[in-house]
């Protein structure tokens, strides 16, 4: 054992390696367990079963879907742009595995501490929506390269109160380092309490830019088919629904660093705490913020795009910025 | 202004109101049912294709071949035949088929018989790829039945 822990110290490309190909599996693992949650809990709160044939209560079915994404043909659209219409999924897939390099589950389990973390992490988010542009246009598809265009405008629209909000966050701890900002959290105190205007926002802009329900514009499925992704099949479809739930788990995995303590435990209990333990709390309030996501998903109707954008420009931007100004303000005087 | 702040106020009630709507689904038990492996009660209405009571205190059908539900069949669709045998009194059954195919499911045959020995089964899982499949011979049928 002290052998491996010494070569992974020693090497810095074994740790990229390794923690590259758990990088992977995370990702995937995360998009089946979600699969495969999604499905169950819409089909209870429409008092369904949701998969049940597939093993026991259904919990092969995603596996299985993905082995028939798997066999399928990669059909090119014959006036689509084929070199950018195969690059999209990959563009869409990439960024989100590079954002999970970031993401500290807990004190010594990340793949790379950067001082900027947070910065690195809302850039590799925002790149998500290129991708989404590259597939509408290259598609040659009225309804995708609609989607795209939505894509466009609502990221734009509801980038800004993310970056406000975290902002908000920022100022407090003053480090862009997840590390340093967990550390400020590990007493009593989280900022979801002393910044609940922040969280909320950030919620409701993180459900906006990972493309969930409320705000499913871009793939509004009664009105634009799937959207963005109309013309993909096979594995190159599933990339795209990967890098979804990839995008939901990295939202809910800032959301819990930057508000709800990360791999802290619950009220600064210190002792449940540690290197092991910490990546249960992490993973714990990951999911409970997942599963809230879902929940609203099935419980709202689609807003329409007027609605939308007054959201954010009316509301959501404006909050944040009083928020980001009161906090300013006490940080200064404090 | 007011207005503004009034609307963030009801609508956010209101939205939590939605979450606690799709809550109580959640946790309420589920109503669809696995067809195949799960099936419910079929209600005592229902109209199967006609079937041959069988009499319970003889363990024998009721049918004494007036032929009433064959004249009253619209569709043509039941044929009744009997003879005399020996000892017996009356008409003996020998054959009663009911096209399915043909049977519009009026009930006339149900109301015409004088005896009570037709009636409507609960059978509805009667998908076939012929024809054929759905020429019933009743009298095998209630010959066959242990059931009731």
């Amino acid at each position: 054992m002290d052998f491996i822990v010494d070569i992974i110290a020693k090497y810095s490309l074994v740790r990229m390696l390794i923690s590259f190909l758990l990088i992977i599996a995370i990702v995937m693992l995360n998009a089946i367990v979600m699969g495969y949650l999604e499905r169950k809990i819409c089909g209870r709160i429409q008092r369904r079963w949701g998969p049940m044939e597939v093993g026991f209560h259904g919990w092969m079915q995603m596996f299985l879907d993905g082995v028939k994404l798997l066999a399928k043909q990669l059909i090119v659209p014959r006036e689509a742009n084929p070199f950018l219409f195969r690059m999209a999924p990959l563009l869409c897939f990439t960024p989100v595995a590079m954002a999970f390099a970031v993401i500290p589950f807990s004190e010594s389990f990340y793949a790379m501490d950067l001082n900027i973390g947070l910065i690195y992490l809302l850039a590799m988010g925002s790149l998500n929506v290129f991708s989404i542009l590259i597939a509408g246009w290259s598609s040659n598809n009225k309804y995708s390269l609609f989607g795209a265009l939505r894509s466009v405008a609502q990221n734009v629209a509801y980038e800004i109160p993310i970056l406000l909000s975290l902002l908000a966050v920022v100022l407090v701890t003053t480090s862009f380092n997840f590390k340093e900002i967990v550390d400020y959290q590990s007493g009593l105190l989280s900022f979801w309490m002393c910044q609940p205007v922040a969280f909320i926002i950030f919620l409701i802009a993180g459900c906006a830019e990972t493309n969930r329900l409320p705000f499913d514009l871009p793939e509004a499925e009664s009105e634009l088919t799937a959207g963005y992704f109309t013309e993909y099949g096979g594995f190159s479809f599933g990339l795209f629904a990967i890098a979804e739930y990839g995008n939901l788990f990295i939202m809910s995995s800032v959301a819990t660093i930057m508000f709800l303590g990360g791999w802290n435990g619950p009220f600064g209990l210190d002792f449940y705490s540690g290197p092991i333990l910490g990546v249960f709390w992490f993973l714990l309030k990951v999911f409970i913020l997942m599963l809230i996501m879902i929940w609203v998903r099935w419980t709202y109707p689609r807003v329409r795009f007027d609605q939308l954008m007054n959201l954010s420009w009316k509301y959501l931007i404006p909050f944040s910025l009083i928020n980001l100004l009161i906090t300013a303000f006490i940080v200064k005087i404090i | 202004m007011n207005h503004y702040f009034s609307e963030i106020f009801t609508g956010g009630k209101s939205l939590l109101d939605g979450l606690v709507v799709t809550f109580k689904a959640l946790i309420s038990p589920v109503v669809t049912v696995q067809y195949p492996r799960e099936k419910i009660d079929i209600s005592p209405n229902m109209r199967g294709h006609i079937d041959l009571v069988k009499d319970l205190e003889t363990g024998q059908h009721r049918c004494i071949v007036c032929g009433l539900c064959m004249k009253n069949c619209p569709c043509g669709a039941i044929v009744v035949k009997g003879e005399k045998q020996e000892g017996v009194k009356g008409k003996v059954l020998t054959i009663f088929n009911l096209d399915f195919s043909k049977c519009s499911l009026c009930g006339l045959c149900v109301e015409s018989c004088k005896k009570s020995a037709i009636d409507f089964s609960d059978e509805y899982e009667l998908a076939a790829f012929s024809r054929e499949a759905f020429h019933f011979d009743l009298l095998k049928r209630v010959q066959q039945d242990d059931t009731k």
